[in-house]
């Protein structure tokens, strides 16, 4: 990237800057103008609904409002909202925000032309990226992760290539080599480390159906070709996830897709000096928050797998949530205790169950951290010292 | 290779638009990406690493990991995940990091 210098830049003031318009961004953009506030929402892409443009299956789960529609259908309705509201949001797209300075100005960059956004609040909703794995040659053309695929096809409709191997017999898994059957793409195999499917059962019956096999204990050890993939070496692991000597075999493929799991991107939140904290269940390093979504810096706010990969509806009720919280920081509202209370009765609700231990487990950790800082904080004010 | 049929999905592709890869004349569509255009047309190394010079393609297609940079009308280090494909775009494999101070 190139910034022309010629070019004035002068700063922009906003209320609250939503970086990110997928579901959760777009929920708190929108419960943020209810309450009156001035917002900008932020997204690099040329459209709103973030991964939600490109799931052409129905939604899943426990979702209350949304279950049973297509992902792609979710996000036009979330950007008809935006449209109709009673505010107005000023939206910037094909838009990154590319860093954060200590005097809380934003860096945007929108065709090559850098300039400051300065907002009283920001709320982080970048959402999350696929995770790579180590084999060797992993890095030839060829060689997508899922959502890449998914963009590919779905949006574009783009084939990524004749036949496939995909990696992980998650959810994203098993829903993407569905979908690759759909685009008339060949699915040579599911390879899956743990000796079981972790995706739901339904997924699994109807890849198995379409005879795609999956095979679980089971690993990638290397991309072969020159300039792109041509093929894969996949090989059996035992309970350690080690490799089995003797049991390599070659398949041709030309894409190997990845669905390994997602991380949060958090480069934003890290950069302006949100704490950070390990969580794999929520998939790597997120911002300690509290139930109101705001970080450990009181004017930044964070929502959606960007917080912690869940899915979806999650992340437009923490969407909400990020939205009321920031707008009630800066208008007095007297509806906002009820109304945070029924979001947070709403998550409880779509975690509750087998699907959302993963989730809970995940989120009882950052929780007790919170706590110990909370009192580390008492003791500094105080005086203290705890032993 | 585009998608010929599908169960769900209609694709309504814009205007047709021509763009050059390498000197080579190639269309796409208007909408779509820079790098969704060179797929379409077969190419699928965008590019190479700046120190072992390994074929880089794609990954994330979201902006975000940096393996699909560009030189694109005489810009170095364009994401072409995301950026729409324009009429008459001279998209170029760049050298190494490419030339960040070059001025067109
Ligand atoms: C294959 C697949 C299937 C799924 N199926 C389901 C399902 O059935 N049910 C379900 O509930 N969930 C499902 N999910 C999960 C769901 O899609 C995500 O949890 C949800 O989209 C997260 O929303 P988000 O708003 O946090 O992030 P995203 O939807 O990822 O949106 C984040 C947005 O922020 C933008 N952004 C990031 N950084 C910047 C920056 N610096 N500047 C500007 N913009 C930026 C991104 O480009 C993106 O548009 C699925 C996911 C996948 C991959």
């Amino acid at each position: 990237m190139r910034c022309k210098r010629e070019r004035v830049i002068f700063l922009q003031q906003t209320e609250i800057a939503v970086v990110g318009g997928g579901p959760a961004g777009l929920a708190a953009a929108l419960e943020a103008v209810k309450m009156g506030c001035q917002v900008t929402l932020i997204d690099r892409h040329a459209f709103l609904g973030g991964q939600l443009v490109k799931q052409t299956h129905k939604f899943f789960g426990s979702s209350k409002q949304y279950a049973g529609i297509r992902g792609i259908d979710i996000a036009k309705r979330l950007a008809g909202d935006l449209d109709s509201g009673p505010g107005k949001v000023s939206l910037e797209l094909n838009t990154t925000v590319l860093g954060y300075y200590d005097d809380g100005v934003l860096l945007v960059e929108k065709d090559e032309r850098v300039s400051p956004l300065f907002p009283e609040r920001i709320i982080v909703a970048t959402g999350a990226m696929e995770k790579m794995l180590l084999f060797r040659n992993n890095d030839l053309p060829g060689v997508y992760g899922a959502g890449a695929v998914q963009t590919l096809m779905n949006l574009y409709g783009v084939v990524p290539g004749c036949r496939v191997l995909m990696i992980g017999a998650g959810n994203i898994g098993l829903i993407v080599s569905y979908q690759l059957l759909q685009a008339g793409v060949e699915v040579a195999a599911i390879v899956e480390g743990d000796t079981r499917i972790g995706g739901y059962l339904v997924h699994a019956a109807k890849v198995q159906r379409s005879g795609i096999p999956i095979y679980t204990s089971h690993t990638i050890l290397e991309a072969t070709g020159e300039n792109c993939v041509e093929g894969a070496v996949i090989c059996q692991v035992d309970e350690k996830w080690q490799p089995l000597a003797g049991t390599e075999r070659e398949i041709a493929v030309d894409v190997i897709c990845l669905a390994v799991g997602l991380t949060p991107l958090t480069e934003l939140l890290r950069q302006a000096g949100c704490e950070m904290y390990y969580v794999p269940e929520l998939g790597g390093y997120v911002p300690l928050r509290d139930e109101n979504m705001q970080t450990t810096l009181p004017h930044i706010f964070v929502a959606g797998d960007a917080a912690g990969v869940e899915e979806a509806s999650i992340a437009m009720v923490e969407g909400k949530i990020a939205g009321i919280s920031a707008a009630g920081s800066l208008r007095s509202c007297t509806k906002i205790d009820g109304l945070l209370e029924a979001c947070r009765q709403e998550l409880h609700e779509l975690r509750a169950g087998d699907t959302g231990d993963k989730s809970r487990r995940g989120l009882e950790k950052l929780r007790k951290t919170m706590e110990k800082r909370k009192y580390a904080e008492k003791d500094e004010s105080t005086g203290l010292l705890r032993a | 290779m585009r998608v010929i049929q599908h169960p769900i999905l209609h694709f309504q592709r814009g205007r047709e638009i021509k763009f050059t890869f390498n000197g080579r004349e190639l269309t796409g569509y208007e909408g779509e990406t820079i790098a969704a255009a060179l797929h379409a047309s077969g190419v699928r190394a965008l590019g190479h690493s700046p120190r072992l010079n390994r074929p880089r393609g794609f990954f994330c297609a979201t902006g975000n990991c940096s393996s699909c940079l560009m030189k694109v009308n005489g810009i170095a280090n364009v994401r072409v995940c995301i950026t729409p494909l324009q009429e008459g775009a001279v998209v170029e494999v760049q050298k190494g990091k490419g030339d960040i101070l070059a001025t067109d």
